[in-house]
């Protein structure tokens, strides 16, 4: 099955909830919606394009991932939505939230909007919090901060936050500061502000990445049970594959600032027909996989922003691709709800990345050794 | 089976580690009062010629400060370290950088190990130089020789300084560096951990290639069980300080006889790129006890679903209950008769034995039969 153009633009793309449901600005409609956003930073002369035009929805109570290398857009795209970026950073498009449009939103109206209707939880949890105050009283500040609630009341709702979010011994970890906790206990506290003003969107920018695997898996029953609690929509950014798959409902992936590949993420691992995607499956350490065996890898690096190349991005890394990659191939709805951004989409159920595990040994070395040749 | 074989083919152990113990100082509360952190307690493994050891645990569990015991920076309170026949304890400050030269560590920060003003030809250059090896330009063509074993072309990168090159790039400068003077062992501490996934597939393939092309050991130390099996002969899982359990990796993986090994192995997210399933990880409870004042008896008994009066008691010894499988727990979840703490976990996990351990996600399964069993 070739990528013919058959499928709607990308102008017209990604309601994976029908079109007359995204016009109408009512709580069925879908919370956010993210229509061609581009972000660009001019520094000195030099223009790197960190996000070329990116679009999703997401539903109410609705858990996205968005994955992707270091450098691939997919933390600074959510930042731009919440107007975190800095002035050189120029921001188009369109992302309504709650039917509100965000992008180009006065930085007072932000403001009020910011923490109160989509909160971000950051990958470090130690620098997220202030060291020479409790956390009780940085849980207060945020309460107050978005409500007039009275001292009092609003310490008592901190402690049940902390509760929410399963502190352990929550009415003494009010008084105490943030060094005396562990990763973990400081993510739940940083997780505990963020829903002081019960957001509508909760942005996990990585948040578990700083983490062990036994904590990461804690903080992330902690997420879904929040989500499915309180009807919070989370968007997760992270690189790992196998969280995303393991969570998430939707799955972007990104590469040099584009999606590449959108689907639940039932159908797209199910499924992987983008060849990214599939090198990014294929290149994960398994437990299944044999010790010493080579893992399948592809050459090359991700382009740098302030140079993309001419088409597909991930043209020069790509063994599939033809001269018919030149031209930019545009992110289309192929199959019903599984959307791809490829002129050569790998075939059909047998031939997965799985299949292309270990190439032989030489091939592997002789990719590997070419990759530093072409880095820059 | 790894492990016999290796005794079988080679009797030369590299390394014996005897009852090592190292404690740092910390100041209580008011900066007056000494408290003890035990951050590697009685442990004592070995490791033979051309086999790669994969430490594995969370964080502070003690895996690093155990490579830097080992490589005697700083020297260990007590216990003994034999390398290639000579104990390193007992060295004096000259002996001991001459015997250093046979082991090398490649550390996580690629930038932070890396001199910023030095080109790659003198940062390659720089261990040869230290052990006065060659004339200047041997020692030139040397460095360019090693850049070329690390996949990097010296013509293109010999000039260029840290900050010019990526973050794969510095490392596979820090690993020809490593492996400049022939060492027998090299110590990697998190040595992929910041790397994004593809490139970190690049980087461990270079580690398996310089493996078989130059008879390399590794004691690969990693918080990613997944990457550690990737690379390890056999696996020892470090948890507060003490070696829990040790064994060949593969039965590790499919039989984990410890339960705090079966706790690790389930809070993995799994993803089988070929089918795309998705193996949802279990969260263990609790948090990590401290260092400063490990619970008394068995370390993870606060944590341990199958923990009994026992394990509060008595301190349980490393013994091999499967050949070159030790544990250390009275409570194993398989023992060789078949009788166990659990009856349910040791018939699943033998069951899980019986499949060949080429069958995609027989291990997965198996850790986690056995794991869930023992929870219930």
């Amino acid at each position: 099955m070739s990528g013919e153009p058959t499928a709607r633009q990308t102008e017209e793309v990604l309601d994976l909830a029908r079109p007359e449901a995204a016009s109408r600005p009512s709580a069925d409609g879908p919370l956010l919606e993210v229509r061609d956003l581009r972000v660009r930073f001019t520094r000195g002369g030099r223009v790197v394009n960190a996000v070329n035009g990116l679009s999703y929805t997401l539903g109410a109570g609705e858990m996205l991932a968005i994955i992707g290398e270091s450098g691939s857009g997919k933390s600074v795209s959510t930042r731009a939505l919440m107007g975190l970026l800095p002035p050189s950073a120029q921001v188009t498009g369109s992302a309504r939230f709650e039917g509100t449009e965000l992008i180009g939103m006065p930085e007072k109206q932000m403001r009020a909007w910011r923490g109160a209707k989509i909160a971000m939880v950051f990958q470090d949890p130690a620098r997220s919090l202030n060291p020479t105050m409790r956390i009780g009283a940085q849980i207060v500040e945020a309460i107050r901060t978005h409500s007039d609630m009275s001292k009092k009341d609003a310490a008592d709702r901190a402690v049940e936050l902390l509760k929410l979010v399963r502190l352990p011994a929550a009415e003494r970890r009010f008084y105490e500061y943030p060094h005396q906790l562990s990763g973990g206990m400081r993510q739940r506290v940083v997780i505990a502000i963020a829903l002081a003003s019960e957001p509508r969107l909760l942005i996990a920018d990585e948040a578990t990445t700083a983490l062990d695997v036994t904590t990461q898996a804690q903080i992330m029953e902690l997420l879904v049970e929040l989500q499915q609690r309180l009807g919070t929509a989370v968007i997760m950014i992270s690189h790992d594959l196998g969280l995303a798959a393991s969570y998430a409902q939707k799955v972007v992936v990104m590469y040099a600032g584009r999606a590449v590949e959108y689907a639940t993420a039932e159908k797209l691992f199910a499924n992987v027909r983008m060849p990214y995607t599939r090198a990014l499956l294929g290149a994960i350490p398994l437990l299944d996989r044999k010790t010493h065996e080579l893992l399948p890898v592809i050459p090359g690096q991700p382009p740098d922003p302030a140079a993309l190349p001419k088409g597909c991005a991930f043209r020069p890394r790509c063994d599939v691709a033809t001269d018919r990659c030149l031209e930019p191939p545009a992110l289309e709805e192929h199959e019903p709800g599984h959307w791809w951004a490829c002129w050569h989409p790998a075939g059909g159920d047998g031939d997965t990345a799985g299949a292309r595990t270990g190439g032989e040994a030489d091939e592997v070395t002789v990719g590997s050794a070419r990759q530093v040749k072409d880095g820059a | 089976m790894t492990m016999t074989m290796a005794r079988e083919r080679d009797a030369e152990k590299l390394l014996e580690v005897r009852n090592i113990v190292q404690e740092f100082a910390v100041r209580g509360p008011g900066g007056v009062k000494g408290a003890k952190v035990h951050a590697v307690s009685d442990v004592s493994f070995d490791m033979w010629r051309g086999e790669t050891l994969g430490v594995v645990g969370e964080t502070g569990s003690g895996k690093s400060t155990l490579a830097r015991s080992i490589i005697q920076a700083p020297r260990p309170k007590s216990g003994e370290v034999r390398f290639l026949g000579t104990d390193l304890m007992k060295l004096g400050r000259r002996a001991l950088t001459e015997a250093r030269r046979q082991m090398q560590m490649v550390y996580q920060d690629p930038y932070g190990s890396l001199d910023p003003r030095w080109t790659v030809l003198e940062l390659v250059e720089e261990p040869l130089l230290g052990y006065k090896v060659g004339t200047k330009a041997q020692r030139r063509e040397r460095a360019c020789e090693l850049l070329d074993l690390v996949g990097m072309d010296p013509g293109v990168f010999g000039r260029r300084r840290p900050h010019e090159l990526s973050g794969g790039q510095c490392q596979r400068v820090a690993i020809a560096r490593a492996i400049a003077l022939n060492p027998a062992l090299i110590v990697c501490d998190e040595a992929v951990a910041s790397l994004d996934v593809l490139i970190q597939a690049q980087v461990l393939n270079l580690f398996e290639r310089l493996r078989t092309e130059l008879g390399l050991s590794y004691l690969f130390i990693s918080h990613d069980l997944a990457l550690v099996k990737q690379v390890s002969d056999r696996v020892a899982v470090m948890h507060l300080g003490q070696l829990v359990e040790v064994g060949p990796s593969e039965e590790l993986y499919r039989r984990p006889l410890h339960p705090y090994t079966s706790a690790l192995l389930n809070s993995i997210p799994g993803l089988d790129p070929a089918t795309g399933k998705v193996r949802r990880p279990t969260a263990p409870k609790g948090e990590p006890p401290s260092p400063i004042n490990p619970p008394s008896g068995c370390r993870f008994r606060t944590r341990c679903p199958l923990a009994q009066e026992r394990c509060a008691q008595e301190v349980p010894r490393l013994r091999e209950l499967f050949p070159g499988h030790q544990v250390a727990c009275h409570f194993p979840l398989a023992t060789p008769g078949g009788a166990s703490a659990n009856g349910t976990a040791s018939a699943s996990a033998d069951g899980a034995t019986g499949t060949a351990s080429g069958a995609a996600g027989a291990s997965a399964n198996g850790a986690a039969t056995a794991g869930d069993a023992a929870r219930s």
